[in-house]
C-alpha cells in the first residue's frame, strides 16, 4: 500500500512538473500584456500581475488595425472551413458509401498527394495566383484550400462505419438522388466527424502563416497571423505591447479550443492511429 | 432511356459497354469527388510541374525568362548557404525530435497509469501547446530567450550558470529554435502514444507488476516494443514536419536566418531567394534540391526503422 500511494505521488509529482512547463509560457504572455517592457528584462524578473494592460492594448490598437486583422482572419478561416467541410464530406461519403470504375485508384492517389511536399511548388502556386490576379485578395487564401485529402479520409473512415446500407437502400426505394441521400442522410450521421474536421481546419486555417505571407502584401488584407509578425518586427522595443497583441490573437482560440477539447483531443488521437 | 440502349450492345463490346455503363450510372459520384482533383490538378499538379521548368530557368517574375539549362543546379551544388541550410535543418530536427519523442512517451506512460486522477486536465494542459499558431508561440519564446535579461538566463544564473546569448549563437539559437518545437508538439504526440498505450490490454502491466517489476522495467519491456507501429507513425510525421521549419526562425531571427545563418532552414532559404531576392528559377531549382533531400532522408529513415524491425 505504502508502495502504491509512493508511486501515484511520483506520477502526479512528474505531471505536474510538465503541466508547469507547458503552461508557464501562457502564464509568462498574460502577465507580460500587464506589465512594462523593462519590467520584462529586469533580473529577478517581474512574475506578478501589474496594471499596464489597458495601456499595452492601447498601444496595439494605435500600431496595427487589429480588428480588421481579426475579422480578416474569422472570414478566411469560417469561409474555408465551411468549403472543406462540405467538399470532404460530399467526397467521403462518395468514397465510402458507393462503388464506381476506378475508385481505388482515385483514392490511393488522394492518399498520395498528402505527401507530397506544400513547399516544393511554392513558387509556381504564387505565379498561379499573380496570373489570376489573385495576389492580395482572400481568395488566394480560400480557393486552393476548399477540400483537403485529409478531411475526406477522415470523413469516408468515419462513413464507412457510421452510415448503414439498410438506410441508403431505404433512402433510394423512397426515390432519394445521390445528393439527398447525401444530404439528407448521410449529412445528420456525420455530424460528429465534422464537428472535428471543422475545429481542425479553422485552427490550421487560423495559424496559417507562410502562405498569407506570400500572397497578402495589402496591409488592409492582412490575417492576424501577418498582423502580429509585423508587429514583432517593427515595434520590437516595446515586447509588452507585442505581448498584448499576442495575446488578443490567441485568446479566442484558446477558448474555442478548450470548450471542444475533450472530444477533439481523442478524435486527433483517433486520425493518427487510422493512418 | 440510355439505359436499354445499352442493353442491346454486340457481346463483344458487353464488358466496356458495362464499364462505360457505370461510369454514366456513377456521374454524380464522379462529379461529388470531383473538387478535390479539380483543385490538385490546378493548384498541386500543375505548380509541380512547372516549377520543373522554372528550376532551368532565370527569372525575377518581371522581365523576361532566360533559359539557364542546368545553370541554377549547378549552382545550387556549390552554393554554400543551400548546404548549411540543409545541415541546420538536420540538426534542429535532431535536437528537437529525439527529446519531444522521449518526453512524450513518458509523458503518455505516466498519463496511462491506473491511478492517474484528473487525467483529462493534463491532457487538455499538455495540448494547449499544439493549437496555439507558431508566430504567438515564437513571440513568446523570443522573450523567454532574451540574450541577456531572458527569463531563461535569470533561471541559469539562479542556478549559478553562466547566462547564454541564445539568439546570438550558432548553437543555441538551434536550441532555442528546437525548444520551441519540443514544447509545441510533446503534448500532442504524447495523446498519440497515450491512445495507441490505451489499446495494450492491462493484463500485461498486472502481470508485470505481480512478478515484480519496477515502473522503468516495464516501460522498456512493455510499453516500446508493443508500441512500435504508434512510434514509427510519430517519426515520419515529425521528420516531415522537421524539413519543414520556417516559422520559428523567421519569427526568432527574421529573414537572414539570424547571426551566421545559423537558424538559417531549407524553407526560409527559399522563402528568403523566392520572395526577397525574387529568384523565381533559383527558388524552384532549391524547392528540388530540397525535395531530394526529403526523399533521401526519409528512405533512409525508413531502412534504419525496418532493420531496427528485424533485430
Amino acid at each position: 500500500m505504502v508502495k502504491y500511494y509512493r508511486n501515484a505521488f511520483i506520477i502526479h509529482f512528474l505531471l505536474f512538473l510538465g503541466m508547469i512547463v507547458s503552461m508557464f509560457p501562457f502564464y509568462w504572455l498574460i502577465v507580460m500584456s500587464t506589465r512594462k517592457t523593462s519590467d520584462m528584462f529586469r533580473f529577478p524578473p517581474k512574475v506578478t500581475f501589474g496594471p499596464e494592460l489597458a495601456t499595452n492594448v492601447k498601444n496595439v490598437f494605435a500600431n496595427i488595425d487589429f480588428f480588421t486583422a481579426f475579422a480578416n482572419s474569422l472570414f478566411v478561416s469560417a469561409v474555408s472551413t465551411l468549403f472543406v467541410l462540405f467538399f470532404c464530406s460530399l467526397a467521403g461519403f462518395s468514397f465510402a458509401k458507393f462503388d464506381f470504375p476506378g475508385k481505388k485508384v482515385l483514392f490511393i492517389s488522394l492518399l498520395i498527394t498528402m505527401m507530397i511536399p506544400g513547399q516544393l511548388s511554392l513558387v509556381p502556386s504564387f505565379i498561379i495566383m499573380q496570373k489570376l490576379s489573385w495576389v492580395g485578395t482572400f481568395k488566394a487564401l480560400i480557393i486552393p484550400g476548399m477540400v483537403s485529402a485529409f478531411g475526406i479520409f477522415w470523413i469516408r473512415q468515419y462513413a464507412s462505419g457510421a452510415i448503414h446500407d439498410d438506410l441508403m437502400n431505404a433512402g433510394r426505394i423512397d426515390g432519394c438522388s445521390n445528393f439527398r441521400l447525401f444530404w439528407n442522410v448521410a449529412l445528420p450521421i456525420l455530424r460528429p466527424a465534422l464537428a472535428f474536421l471543422g475545429i481542425f481546419t479553422f485552427i490550421g486555417n487560423w495559424n496559417d502563416y507562410l502562405w498569407p505571407l506570400i500572397v497578402i502584401n495589402n496591409p488592409k488584407k492582412y490575417t492576424l497571423q501577418i498582423a502580429l509578425s509585423q508587429l514583432n518586427s517593427i515595434y520590437n522595443t516595446d515586447y509588452a505591447m507585442v505581448m498584448a497583441g499576442t495575446l488578443m490573437a490567441t485568446f479566442p482560440l484558446i477558448v474555442l479550443f478548450l470548450i471542444v477539447s475533450r472530444q477533439f483531443i481523442a478524435d486527433i488521437a483517433a486520425g493518427a492511429l487510422k493512418t | 432511356m440510355r439505359k436499354t440502349n445499352f442493353s442491346v450492345t454486340a457481346p463483344a463490346l458487353s464488358r466496356t459497354g458495362g464499364v462505360l455503363r457505370e461510369i454514366y450510372k456513377n456521374r454524380t459520384i464522379y462529379l461529388f469527388i470531383s473538387p478535390f482533383f479539380l483543385l490538385f490538378a490546378v493548384f498541386g499538379l500543375f505548380p509541380i510541374l512547372f516549377s520543373i521548368y522554372l528550376a532551368f530557368q532565370k527569372w525575377d517574375g518581371i522581365g523576361k525568362m532566360e533559359f539557364t539549362g542546368l545553370g541554377n543546379f549547378r549552382y545550387l551544388i556549390m552554393d554554400e548557404l543551400f548546404w548549411q541550410s540543409i545541415f541546420n535543418t538536420l540538426q534542429i530536427w535532431v535536437y528537437s525530435t529525439i527529446p519531444m519523442l522521449f518526453f512524450a512517451l513518458i509523458i503518455a506512460f505516466l498519463l496511462n497509469s491506473s491511478f492517474i486522477r484528473f487525467r483529462n486536465v493534463y491532457r487538455v494542459a499538455y495540448f494547449l501547446p499544439n493549437v496555439t499558431s507558431i508566430v504567438a508561440v515564437s513571440i513568446i519564446f523570443g522573450t523567454l530567450f532574451g540574450n541577456r535579461y531572458g527569463f531563461l538566463n535569470f533561471l541559469l544564473t539562479a542556478f549559478g550558470l553562466e547566462p547564454v546569448e541564445w539568439l546570438n549563437s550558432s548553437f543555441w539559437l538551434k536550441i532555442a529554435i528546437a525548444t520551441i518545437i519540443i514544447w509545441r508538439w510533446t503534448g500532442y504526440n504524447a495523446i498519440i502514444y497515450l491512445a495507441g498505450l490505451q489499446s495494450i490490454p492491462n493484463e500485461l502491466y498486472e502481470a508485470a507488476r505481480i512478478d515484480g517489476a519496477n515502473l522503468a522495467q516495464i516501460f522498456f519491456k512493455i510499453t516500446i516494443p508493443l508500441l512500435r507501429p504508434v512510434i514509427l507513425f510519430t517519426v515520419i510525421t515529425s521528420t516531415i514536419g522537421g524539413m519543414q521549419i520556417f516559422t520559428e526562425p523567421q519569427i526568432l531571427v527574421g529573414n537572414s536566418g539570424g547571426p551566421g545563418g545559423a537558424g538559417l532552414t531549407i524553407v526560409l532559404y527559399l522563402y528568403q531567394q523566392s520572395f526577397i531576392n525574387h529568384l523565381f528559377g533559383y527558388g524552384s531549382a532549391i524547392a528540388w534540391g530540397m525535395f531530394v533531400i526529403i526523399l533521401l532522408f526519409s528512405i533512409l529513415n525508413w531502412k534504419i526503422v525496418q532493420r531496427n524491425e528485424k533485430l
